[in-house]
């Protein structure tokens, strides 16, 4: 019986160059509702993974696990582990403080704060206590996130005097301003045009060279064109009239858009759901 | 049987159409109100303006410098009540903003249950509802008391400041300015806490995702995203401390004189109108109209400074 977890854990360590995060058997409810059951899947590092399927299935709320942000929802709480380089995120001892820090996050509506555009990216390194030069972080952040050219010569002026695109891209500058190791992103381009969702997804491919990346969408173009893996999510009715999320398939996106082992994949890709 | 809408067959109307005229009227009894409300305040301004002409025409701007008032020799002057009003309000905004920000941080996060936070609002918004004169008989029976020993000590300690210089008894500003405070706390709380509430959960998620704890969280984002709202709720309750009138009667002492010291009895424009008014004539009545007048002067003028610092300071 004992011996169960540390063995997932010695398979995990093996594979610790590569795999950036690892949901073992995660069950997320809330309350005693059952929302996501049993997903077990294993997130490469500096790749790409995206997480697709209809609404309600549950791949928002198993992203937002992986950061520890359901923890703000009081009657949330998981059964089974999530391990970020084999430390259990859910272990009581983790503080979900420094897990944030670590795995950082961009959210579907862009959401700067009512502060200068300098103040926003410089907000994480101040809280974290960045000692080093923080004009350089800040330029440096604006610059992977492709703004800079943009902003420089308008940091003082608010973040909310940007475009949504615009917006969206600072919140990704803000975001890598901590130099997380995991970016998750929420729907990131469904508040955005097709430009500036180009752009985007421009930006995910050079950010993955350094971050890993798990990104949820309803745009499976998006998902075929900018993901190295795809899980794909069905969401079913159960019992008592709720809605229960669970994983159908998870395999390299080229597999999952051409060659699907299930049927429900099949017909959720080709456009034919029900 | 479905029923179906009759579609309009004509674009252009012709003569009046029932929904038109009733939008029309709902348009000018909102308009016919919203003029109302200023119409009210112009119709007093010029009230006690033109009742304090004669009052303005023999002291002029003196009247605000001089320290007598003496309805006897007709020789009417402000200063102490003017000293007398900033100072209660000050000594109610200095306790009651960090008393009354803390209290509505603590209501809108989470930190209790939801059926217990919102009897609390509840229980705080329903300070606002006690009447002014129990505030007034509750000052004077449990508060003078309840404070004398920590103004003793205080005058003891540090009598050498020059707030605390007089040796403590009854009625004065200290106890006036802490009615004051608990009579604006629920001013100063449920609008700051609205001002929290209505912030956009994505501001804390953002936050909260980029590694910051629930305190810095609140300093550094809710605050100042809420920050204009909550200056507004000091500014009304400042309105409030100012204008305040019965509670503050009943314990400033009304003295018209200019003590420095918070234990000593002093007076306020207000408390000087009702003390005085029913038993004035002639020139004292215009000189409590211009007095009148100074206090609504007063009040516009904080409203327009405040109203200035925030747009300096929220330039978001």
């Amino acid at each position: 019986m004992t011996y169960s977890s540390p063995q997932t854990h010695i398979q995990g360590q093996s594979q610790a160059d590569e795999v950036a995060l690892e949901a073992v058997n995660l069950n997320i409810y809330y309350g005693s509702f059952l929302a996501v059951k049993d997903v077990s899947l294993k997130i490469a590092r500096n790749k790409i993974t995206s997480f697709i399927g209809p609404s309600g299935c549950g791949k928002s709320t198993l992203l937002r696990c992986f950061n520890r942000l359901n923890d703000l929802i009081e009657s949330f709480h998981i059964k089974g582990q999530i391990y970020h380089e084999n430390q259990d995120l859910y272990s009581r001892r983790v503080d979900p403080v420094l897990v944030r820090r670590r795995i950082g996050m961009v959210f579907q509506k862009p959401n700067p704060f009512p502060k200068s555009i300098y103040d926003n990216v410089a907000y994480g390194p101040r809280i974290n206590g960045f000692k080093g030069n923080l004009d350089e972080l800040v330029e440096q952040s604006l610059r992977q996130a492709v703004l800079w050219d943009e902003v420089k010569d308008k940091l003082k002026q608010s973040g909310a005097a940007l475009s949504g695109g615009q917006q969206q891209r600072l919140c990704i500058a803000r975001t890598i301003a901590v130099q997380p190791d995991v970016v998750l992103m929420d729907e990131p381009c469904a508040a955005l045009d097709p430009i500036s969702t180009l752009k985007i997804e421009e930006l995910m491919n050079e950010l993955k060279k350094q971050y890993t990346i798990v990104i949820v969408t309803h745009n499976m173009q998006q998902a075929s064109r900018i993901s190295d893996k795809t899980a794909f999510f069905n969401v079913q009715a159960t019992e008592r009239g709720g809605k229960q999320g669970y994983m159908v398939e998870f395999d390299d996106t080229v597999n999952i858009f051409t060659n699907p082992r299930e049927v429900q994949t099949r017909d959720y890709v080709a456009g034919r759901f029900g | 049987m479905v029923t179906q809408l009759a579609k309009p067959t004509q674009l252009v109307q012709s003569g009046s159409n029932p929904g038109q005229i009733l939008d029309n009227i709902f348009i000018w009894i909102t308009r016919l109100f919203a003029f109302s409300i200023a119409l009210i305040l112009v119709l007093i301004t010029i009230e006690v303006g033109t009742e304090a002409i004669p009052a303005i025409q023999t002291f002029g701007l003196s009247f605000i410098f001089q320290q007598s008032w003496d309805p006897v020799r007709d020789n009417y002057g402000v200063l102490p009540m003017i000293y007398g009003t900033m100072m209660t309000s000050f000594v109610a905004l200095l306790l009651a903003i960090p008393i009354g920000v803390s209290s509505a941080i603590f209501l809108s996060e989470d930190f209790l249950p939801v059926s217990f936070r919102t009897v609390l609002v509840f229980l705080v918004e329903l300070l606002a509802a006690i009447p002014s004169v129990v505030y007034g008989l509750w000052g004077i029976f449990v508060l003078i008391p309840l404070i004398r020993p920590l103004s003793e000590w205080l005058h003891q300690t540090l009598g050498w400041i020059p707030f605390f210089g007089t040796s403590p008894g009854g009625p004065g500003l200290l106890p006036a300015g802490l009615v004051v405070t608990i009579m604006i706390l629920p001013t100063i709380t449920a609008i700051s806490r609205d001002a929290l509430t209505s912030l956009p959960p994505e501001l804390r998620q953002a936050s909260i995702g980029l590694g910051a704890t629930r305190w810095e969280t609140i300093i550094r984002v809710l605050l100042p995203a809420a920050f204009s709202g909550i200056v507004g709720a000091i500014m009304l309750a400042l309105g409030r401390a100012m204008g305040e009138t019965m509670a503050v009667t009943m314990l400033i002492g009304n003295s018209n004189n200019i003590n420095v010291s918070l234990f000593a009895p002093g007076n306020t424009i207000s408390s000087l109108l009702a003390n005085q008014f029913a038993e004035a004539s002639g020139l004292q009545v215009s000189a409590l109209m211009y007095a009148g007048l100074i206090l609504f002067a007063l009040t516009l003028f904080v409203n327009i400074a405040a109203q200035w610092v925030v747009g300096k300071i929220q330039k978001f």
